[in-house]
């Protein structure tokens, strides 16, 4: 080695160790640098003792021991560490993240306003909560997707054109709630009520995978937030509702009532605020908290295997056939919701290219057992087709949910076949249920725009 | 040298330092092993947590200062809570070194033996 490269051979000895460093959990970037000014110290120590200062960088590494013994010793006074912890308002040894993440939290909180002056907006018009009630709950979603829509395409920079798309839905949305004459006792205005939040959601998943709508990886992330954003909305109302009780009780103790105060601005504005915020909580911490979707699929998959297994066993035991009268076929569609939920989140935290294991075998095991109750069901209900069973929204809805759902199961449970008989790769699966996400969409938009006038707003 | 006896000594030792004036780690590892003429010896994994500990507790205060254009130096000085905390601690192990030292005194060393005071 020449004098000459001496340097810069150290420097890139340096940084490779740093980077050595750095992927320690326990060893944040101050740690590195404080470490990195001792080995250093070292170096030029031994250096001047006579060493060349790649000797001296040996030397110096060596006695510095094994970075397991260091991370564990520094683990036993920042054990905080090892618990991943959400800095909200910017990482202050990242520098480079840090205006990002502060942007991010006023834009965030900008957008949260919107969604809490939204709600109020129409009580200016003497719209209030009590007086037209569906009024509200037709529009609920209107009030806050939008936002959370224009947080993540603020955040995946939107092109222009995908800007108008998503504001056009978002207007469709709102002429589809508000234009159909739907009186508030009809069945449409329930249906209605129940496919434009999916519709809508759909389209902030649009918002979502802005940057690159086609890919299907996004379209998994997009399936990832939203599992995620459910889970931190839940956690939110949870705890506003603790807020609300104790806010409710202490007043009343003095002799306040804040009824109107907490119907009509604490809750509203309070889950109109929690969708952007919760949006937000999950672009966050995508890289600082475990998923929790996932871990309570591996937990609720066998319990619920177990349980549809047992209903099937029960049903051929009994030979009693299963009562579909009523809303019975809402309930079973709902079955394959939560077993289709069970299914995407398992393979959102699926390694692609890991081998066929023991979990896929129980997923199949699943997915089969909801197939056979479904079609158990639809067995009954085409022998009752003479009761006109297709003849309102709620039946014909339900039934289309369930042909959906009942194909994309079906299919989902040939895929994993070929999958664990290693035909094809596990991908393929992913692909399937990132591909069919439109499906969803168009099936809540025909909902919500054609089925109103062709039942005539029944 | 047992590894017990230099974790227990070793805040003093680190604080007693820093009450010399204020230093950063890689110079406290050189004094205490000049010190104690190479026998202890500590290693970074030791050092660097406990002055975080310190740091913790407010019993030393850091700072970053530049050194030779891009590197970073973390320098350490002791708080009046942590001088507080060595006359406290110095007190103790006076305590006990004098101890020793009484039952030490005038006895040549190395030839024990056990069973002596049971006799």
């Amino acid at each position: 080695m020449t004098a000459h490269d001496g340097p810069e051979e150290l420097e890139a000895q340096f940084a490779q160790w740093r980077r050595y460093v750095l992927r320690r959990r326990e060893l944040q970037s101050v740690d590195a640098d404080e470490l990195e000014d001792h080995l250093r110290g070292s170096v030029d120590e031994l250096v001047a003792a006579g060493l060349s200062p790649d000797e001296a960088f040996l030397v110096a590494v060596k006695r510095m021991g094994s970075l397991d013994e260091l991370s564990r010793e520094f683990a036993r006074e920042h054990s905080d560490r090892l618990w991943k912890q959400l800095v909200l308002t910017g990482d202050s040894g990242n520098p480079a993240a840090g205006p990002r993440s502060r942007r991010d939290l006023w834009v965030m909180l900008g957008c949260a306003a919107g969604a809490v002056a939204s709600v109020k907006a129409p009580a200016l018009f003497g719209l209030s909560v009590d007086d037209d009630g569906s009024f509200y709950a037709r529009n609920a979603t209107l009030f806050a997707l939008p936002w959370l829509a224009a947080f993540l395409a603020w955040r995946r920079r939107a092109r222009p054109v995908m800007i108008a798309v998503l504001v056009a839905l978002f207007v469709l949305g709102a002429v589809a709630a508000n234009v159909y004459p739907l009186a508030d006792d009809s069945q449409s205005v329930v249906v209605t009520g129940v496919h434009l939040p999916i519709a809508l959601w759909l389209v902030v998943g649009l918002a979502y995978v802005a940057d690159d709508w086609r890919s299907s990886r996004r379209r998994m992330d997009f399936i990832r937030f939203t599992g995620e954003w459910f889970i931190y909305f839940v956690l939110m109302a949870l705890g506003g509702g603790v807020l609300a009780a104790f806010l409710f009780n202490t007043f009343a103790a003095i002799g306040i009532v804040p009824e109107a105060f907490v119907s009509q601005w604490l809750l509203p504005c309070g889950a109109a605020a929690a969708v952007v915020v919760a949006g937000w909580l999950v672009e966050a911490k995508q890289s600082v908290v475990e998923n929790i979707a996932p871990v309570l699929t591996r937990l609720f998959t066998p319990l619920f295997t177990a349980a549809l297994l047992a209903f099937l066993v029960a049903v051929v035991w009994t030979s009693h056939g299963i009562d579909v009268e009523r809303e019975a076929l809402i309930l079973f569609d709902l079955l394959l919701v939560v077993v289709l939920g069970l299914l995407l989140y398992s393979l959102s935290a699926r390694d692609p290219l890991a081998p066929p294991g023991a979990f896929d075998k129980l997923q199949l095991a699943l997915v089969v057992s909801a197939l056979a109750i479904d079609v158990l069901v639809l067995v009954e209900i085409t022998g009752r087709i003479t009761d006109n069973y297709g003849g309102t929204p709620n039946r014909a809805a339900a039934l289309g949910e369930n042909v959906i759902l009942l194909v994309n199961l079906a299919w989902s449970a040939w895929l994993l076949l070929s999958f664990l008989r290693r035909r094809t790769p596990f991908a393929a699966l992913e692909r399937w249920q990132t591909g069919y996400l439109p499906v969803y969409a168009a099936w809540a938009w025909i909902v919500v725009l054609v089925f109103p006038p062709l039942f005539s707003y029944a | 040298m047992a590894k017990d006896l230099v974790a227990a000594s070793a805040t003093p030792m680190v604080l007693g330092i820093l009450a010399e004036g204020e230093s950063y780690g890689y110079a406290i590892l050189r004094r205490i092993n000049e010190l104690s003429a190479g026998e202890l010896d500590w290693t970074e994994g030791l050092l660097y947590p406990l002055l975080h500990r310190l740091e913790r507790l407010a019993y030393v205060e850091a700072n970053w200062q530049s050194v030779a254009g891009e590197r970073k130096r973390k320098y350490y000085r002791i708080t009046d809570r942590g001088l507080a905390e060595l006359a406290e601690q110095r007190r103790q192990w006076d305590t006990v070194v004098g101890a020793l030292k009484e039952i030490w005194h005038d006895r040549t060393p190395l030839t024990a033996r056990p069973l002596e005071g049971l006799a």
